[in-house]
């Protein structure tokens, strides 16, 4: 049987274009028509994990049924002092509320990719605020668009044509020959090579040069020396003028901000110019989130804890990042069992991190074998949510969109694994 | 020759359209590499496709070396990936986040090769 389905949503990364036409031929997806690389890469598909697996005194991962899979993760989570549960990017919000339950249930810490993405743009948020909009009212409005620290040719690649760039918007009928692209960066990327400006940085210096874009937006034009970190004045001078007389600015970051030093005070300096170019023109800011429900996380687990990320160890939620964020507590070893869902720290974060992390019982819940699974101890291959089975996800901008089904599997989803493993680790008086 | 590098890590389209395959040869050659600027190529000594060895205080690496016009001389990037978080600093600066950019290190030539995935996660268990 052959069908096409219309307007189906990408869940690849945080733009969720939601424009493609999906051909299916025999419950298997055969063309893509829209997406860009990343989005068709997992549309058409990866050599996926077969069966449940645990590993033997041997040290190979065996393959068994999924019930001993959940009963052998459910017995190292019900056991553990100090479970970690991490990932959730790349799953939906369903799965990450019944993530964020778990962790409830067992007095968990929950955290999210995030915490090795935008959690510095979330602390510079709950700082300064938000001063945002909607990647449509950027598409229809805005005239100056900034990339500072982000490269979205390759990370977004969608994301110029579709929001922050080429197409016409309802006050732009001329596209990208009514808009100016700038991009800030320490080095010359595909991004800056298309953009109309461009101004190299020295690595580290973001908030320096933020701050002198400041000064001078403030009319401290005397306080900025002839140089900063590499950029004259000339050219600073240049830019905080396109910034004040365009008509709707947009600013756009991503981890050459977050991840440099200075980390979330970037973002705060970043979100303090917003805020100063608001008293003389309009200008937005939007991080670009890059697993396509990294923002989700933030969402569920703000609306069931209070907070972006959760200590639940204390029968109260907390939160201190740089104290109970991922890396800080296997950095200092105090993990003791970990549940991955739905992300490869094994793959993304440093070595002394993945040192301990597979020192220590460790399950994961993902379609796909990646660096994780070979440090695995319990492996539960799940469906691909937008593609195998439905769920809803948060754009970048915080826009929710429920992703459907487009083919039939026989993987069960994050949600229904995570649902049997709630009841099995569910003590009396346990709300599930 | 030895070279003092500043290191970054980041996304490449390479690496993002291979980050559910990661045990394909494609996911390596996109992620077990180094990009330099044509004056770090030059005081290295190499071409591309070489061997170097990266280190840094927190570790090193074996990747092939490749050209982008683009990096200033001194500036060297490696795609995220498990390679890349052999050199990069896990110091959180109390926000949770590990310097994954502006790691101080150096690049020499090397007879050794890069190791695969299964090769490199192996050696943490």
């Amino acid at each position: 049987m052959c069908m096409e389905i219309t307007d189906a949503i990408c869940s690849f990364c945080g733009s969720l274009c939601d424009d493609l036409t999906v051909k299916v031929e025999d419950n298997k997806i055969v063309d893509v028509k829209r997406a860009c690389r990343l989005g068709a890469s997992k549309m058409l598909g990866h050599e996926r994990i077969n069966s449940p697996m645990i590993r033997n005194e041997n040290g190979i991962l065996e393959e068994v049924s999924f019930d001993s899979a959940i009963d052998k993760a459910s017995q190292i989570l019900l056991h553990a002092k100090r479970p970690l549960l991490y990932g959730w990017a790349s799953t939906s919000c369903e799965a990450q509320s019944k993530g964020v339950l778990l962790g409830e249930i067992l007095g968990a810490v929950v955290d999210s990719t995030a915490s090795v993405c935008h959690g510095p743009t979330t602390l510079g948020v709950q700082e300064k605020g938000l001063p945002t909009a909607s990647l449509g009212q950027i598409k229809n409005r805005a005239d100056l668009i900034i990339f500072w620290g982000c490269n979205p040719v390759h990370a977004h690649p969608r994301h110029m044509s579709r929001y922050s760039g080429y197409l016409p918007g309802f006050f732009l009928d001329r596209g990208r020959q009514n808009r100016k692209f700038v991009t800030v960066d320490v080095r010359m990327t595909e991004t800056a090579a298309i953009s109309d400006e461009f101004l190299q940085i020295e690595q580290g210096s973001d908030y320096v040069v933020l701050s002198a874009l400041r000064a001078l937006v403030n009319g401290k034009d005397d306080l900025v020396p002839d140089v900063v970190c590499g950029v004259s004045k000339e050219d600073l001078v240049r830019l905080s003028g396109m910034m004040r007389s365009c008509r709707f600015g947009a600013f756009f970051f991503g981890m050459g901000l977050t991840q440099s030093k200075g980390r979330y005070k970037n973002i705060d300096c970043a979100l303090s110019l917003t805020n100063d170019l608001n008293t003389q023109t309009k200008f937005v800011i939007t991080p670009l989130r890059g697993h396509y429900n990294v923002t989700g996380f933030g969402q569920v687990c703000s609306w069931q804890t209070g907070f972006p990320a959760v200590d639940l160890s204390r029968g109260a939620p907390y939160y201190n990042p740089g104290e109970m964020s991922a890396n800080d507590l296997l950095m200092r070893d105090e993990v003791d069992a970990s549940l991955i869902v739905a992300s490869d720290p094994a793959a993304h974060f440093p070595n002394a991190s993945v040192r301990n992390l597979a020192k220590m019982p460790l399950i994961q819940i993902d379609p796909y074998a990646n660096a994780t699974t070979e440090i695995a101890d319990v492996v539960i291959p799940t469906a691909i949510v937008g593609v195998e089975t439905e769920g809803t996800a948060y754009r970048m901008d915080g826009l929710s969109l429920r992703l459907r089904k487009l083919v039939d599997s026989d993987y069960p989803s994050d949600e229904e694994i995570l649902d049997k493993i709630i009841k099995k680790v569910s003590r009396k008086g346990d709300v599930c | 020759m030895k070279c003092d590098v500043n290191i970054i890590t980041g996304r490449t389209i390479d690496q993002g359209a291979n980050i559910d395959s990661k045990l394909s040869s494609d996911y390596f050659n996109a992620c077990a590499r180094c990009e330099i600027g044509v004056e770090d190529l030059k005081t290295l000594g190499l071409s591309e496709g070489s061997h170097v060895k990266v280190s840094t205080r927190f570790g090193s690496v074996v990747v092939s070396l490749a050209l982008c016009d683009g990096n200033p001389e001194g500036v060297a990037f490696i795609p995220l990936g498990p390679w890349a978080n052999t050199v990069v600093n896990p110091d959180t600066h109390g926000c949770g986040m590990p310097g994954f950019k502006g790691i101080l290190g150096s690049l020499e030539p090397t007879d050794e090769k890069p190791l695969d995935l299964k090769a490199l996660m192996s050696l943490y268990r």
